[in-house]
């Protein structure tokens, strides 16, 4: 089962395998100096701004409340910028969703569980926009379902009610909507929440080679600890952005510890107490969630330390 | 014997009331299907009352009553959802707050103006009563909210399952739940005049809510509440003649009795199924 998961990333992706006459659109997502705030006219986040662009994993990262979910449902077109403007591969927000270019993956507690749905209908839910309107689907729309659940390893629950299955299953099926989709922007709310270690790198493994294939992911993730794993840039947050760029250059302590204040679990070894020496460098982690997150090196120098996985790059 | 159980479709009225009944209740199981899974089963109600004084200014101003009555659903759909969109308040209380209100003024138009409407027959219902001109207004609102839902459950049901993804296919959630309500309220007015505003609520849940318990599929779970809806309905119709009872009374009885059937029977999501299933796995792990 677990060996199925791990070699995901391997075949290429169903959604666009199956529609090949479909022009590719180059992903982006442009974040004008946008202000959203909901029905209580208290801005939720103000003033945010930042560029994506094709191959490329962001996360989104920032303290509960730092208007992650905001900027999510700002770019999925429930909540209109009271100023500034998001554009999504060049076009406004709702002309990119009709269009099918952005995918959705959402959190777990977002779906009704117990809605009377089989894996097979949710994965050929993603193939809606590819079908005429009375959503009858074919021959492609099959092979690319198939090819979705083959890919995150969930062919053999094909016909289990969404609600019969633990909740790293159910995160694969969703991502196997999104895969049958074939967006070229994928939008990713907490993935690895309720994930064990396995299946997060098996998603993480999936993720990348969506990247390689040209696409845009931005992931918000509480778990610090993976993103210099898998992502190439980081958006801070907390109600602004605190820092953007790519992960090595921002992806820092210093920035962290602006963002998550005395939120986060913050240990340093630091050194004469680690060890007997000059040695000044000293160990630092910080940790919000599951996978902790390592800094090594002397103060404000401190490098991350990747975890097993360094071929990031 | 046999002649005495086939009297009744000796009268053209009872007939009508078969399958009018049937038409109706088709449509509401349809839509029971949607209302349930949405824990807005209340909404459906709200709309039936809700109607009362649409239809009591329609016959004041000598309108078809179908008119007054969708009229006065749709505002009472569109003034729940967007009270629920622009205050905090919970659905339960919004629904409350709305329905009453207008169910209010229905009775008070109708006493100050006593002759002007049978309230009896809003509120009960009165189909072995119904006119010929009612059956075409019926019979347009079920045909017409029928080929809607064809076309459309799926879309529905995507929207209901899962507003985001809807968008991501280019779907307006907005537009589709608009949608849903008008259907809803139309459906409401069909049916208070086989079960009245009283029961209509049984009619958009019990059926719906007895499919949910024998299927997995949504579509399948469609046409179980179809069939259920329908049947009961005839049902209910046929018998009312015997037994000289109020129709909507006995068509609710006997959804409830389905229900109750499916409660203890169903293969999977059954009473029975569920002790059998604890039974085996207790042998298994002994
Ligand atoms: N429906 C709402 N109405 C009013 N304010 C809201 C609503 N949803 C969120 N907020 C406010 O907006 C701000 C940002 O919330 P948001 O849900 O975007 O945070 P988040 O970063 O997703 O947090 P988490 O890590 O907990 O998921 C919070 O201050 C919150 O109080
Ligand atoms: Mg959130």
């Amino acid at each position: 089962m677990t060996g199925q998961v791990l070699d995901l990333a391997s075949t290429v992706s169903p959604g666009r395998a199956a529609a090949p006459a479909q022009q590719r659109v180059s992903p982006s997502i442009n974040v004008d100096r946008i202000t959203v705030s909901y029905a209580n006219g208290v801005p939720a986040i103000r003033d945010v701004s930042f560029t994506l662009g094709a191959s490329t994993i962001c996360a989104l990262v920032g303290v509960n409340g730092s208007g992650k979910s905001t900027l999510f449902k700002t770019l999925m077109g429930f909540l209109t910028p009271l100023m500034g403007e998001v554009r999504i591969a060049g076009r406004p927000v709702d002309k990119a969703l009709k269009r099918g270019l952005v995918a959705y993956v959402p959190q777990s507690e977002e779906v009704d569980w117990n809605f009377p749905v089989l894996v097979g209908d949710v994965v050929m839910m993603g193939r809606y926009g590819h079908m005429n309107f009375l959503r009858i689907p074919g021959k492609a729309d099959r092979m690319a379902v198939d090819a979705a659940l083959e890919r995150v390893g969930m062919s053999e629950f094909r016909k289990s009610q969404i609600g019969e299955l633990s909740g790293g299953q159910k995160k694969r099926v969703f991502l196997a909507r999104a895969l049958a989709q074939g967006s070229e922007i994928i939008l990713l709310d907490e993935p690895f929440t309720g994930v064990d270690v396995k299946t997060e790198s098996a998603i993480m493994d999936l993720l990348r080679s969506l990247r390689d294939d040209g696409r845009l992911m931005l992931v918000s993730t509480h778990n610090l600890g993976s993103i210099p794993d898998f992502c190439d840039q980081v958006v801070i947050i907390n109600k602004t952005v605190l820092a953007y760029g790519p992960t090595e250059t921002t992806f820092t302590e210093a920035n962290l510890a602006e963002a998550f204040g005395g939120v986060l679990r913050h240990v340093h070894l630091g050194g004469a107490e680690l060890h007997a020496d000059a040695d000044r460098r000293r160990v630092t982690v910080l940790t919000d969630d599951e996978r902790p997150l390592v800094l090594y090196g002397e103060r404000d120098h401190e490098k991350l330390v990747k975890p097993d996985r360094g071929e990031t790059d | 014997m046999i002649d005495l159980l086939f009297e009744p479709f000796g009268y053209n009225y009872m007939t009508k009331a078969i399958w009018v009944s049937a038409l109706v209740g088709a449509v509401c199981a349809f839509l029971s299907c949607y209302l349930i899974l949405k824990g807005w089963a209340l909404m459906g109600d709200a709309l039936a009352h809700s109607v009362v004084p649409g239809v009591a200014l329609a016959y004041m101003l000598a309108l078809p009553y179908a008119i007054g009555a969708f009229a006065a659903g749709f505002v009472a759909a569109l003034g729940i959802t967007g009270l629920r969109r622009i205050t905090r308040l919970r659905e339960d209380a919004v629904i409350g707050l709305v329905f009453t209100t207008l169910f209010a003024v229905g009775l008070l138009i109708v006493s100050i103006n006593p002759t002007s409407v049978n309230v009896q027959s809003i509120i009960l219902g009165n189909i072995l009563a119904i006119s010929d001109e009612d059956v075409t207004q019926v019979v347009i609102i079920a045909a017409a909210s029928l080929a809607i839902l064809g076309f459309r459950w799926k879309d529905l049901m995507l929207t209901f399952f899962d507003e985001s993804h809807a968008r991501t296919v280019g779907l307006d959630p907005w537009r589709m739940y608009i949608m849903f309500f008008v259907l809803l309220s139309a459906c409401a007015v069909a049916a208070l005049q086989t079960v009245g505003a009283v029961l209509v609520v049984a009619m958009v849940v019990t059926p719906g809510a007895t499919a949910y318990l024998l299927t997995d599929r949504f579509g399948v779970m469609i046409w179980l509440a179809m069939t259920i809806g329908a049947v009961t309905s005839a049902l209910g119709a046929y018998v009312s003649y015997f037994l000289d009872g109020a129709t909507g009374g006995l068509i609710v009885v006997f959804q409830t009795l389905v229900f109750l059937a499916a409660f203890v029977f169903a293969p999977k999501h059954g009473r029975l199924a569920a002790r059998r299933a604890g039974r085996k796995t207790a042998e298994a792990t002994p």
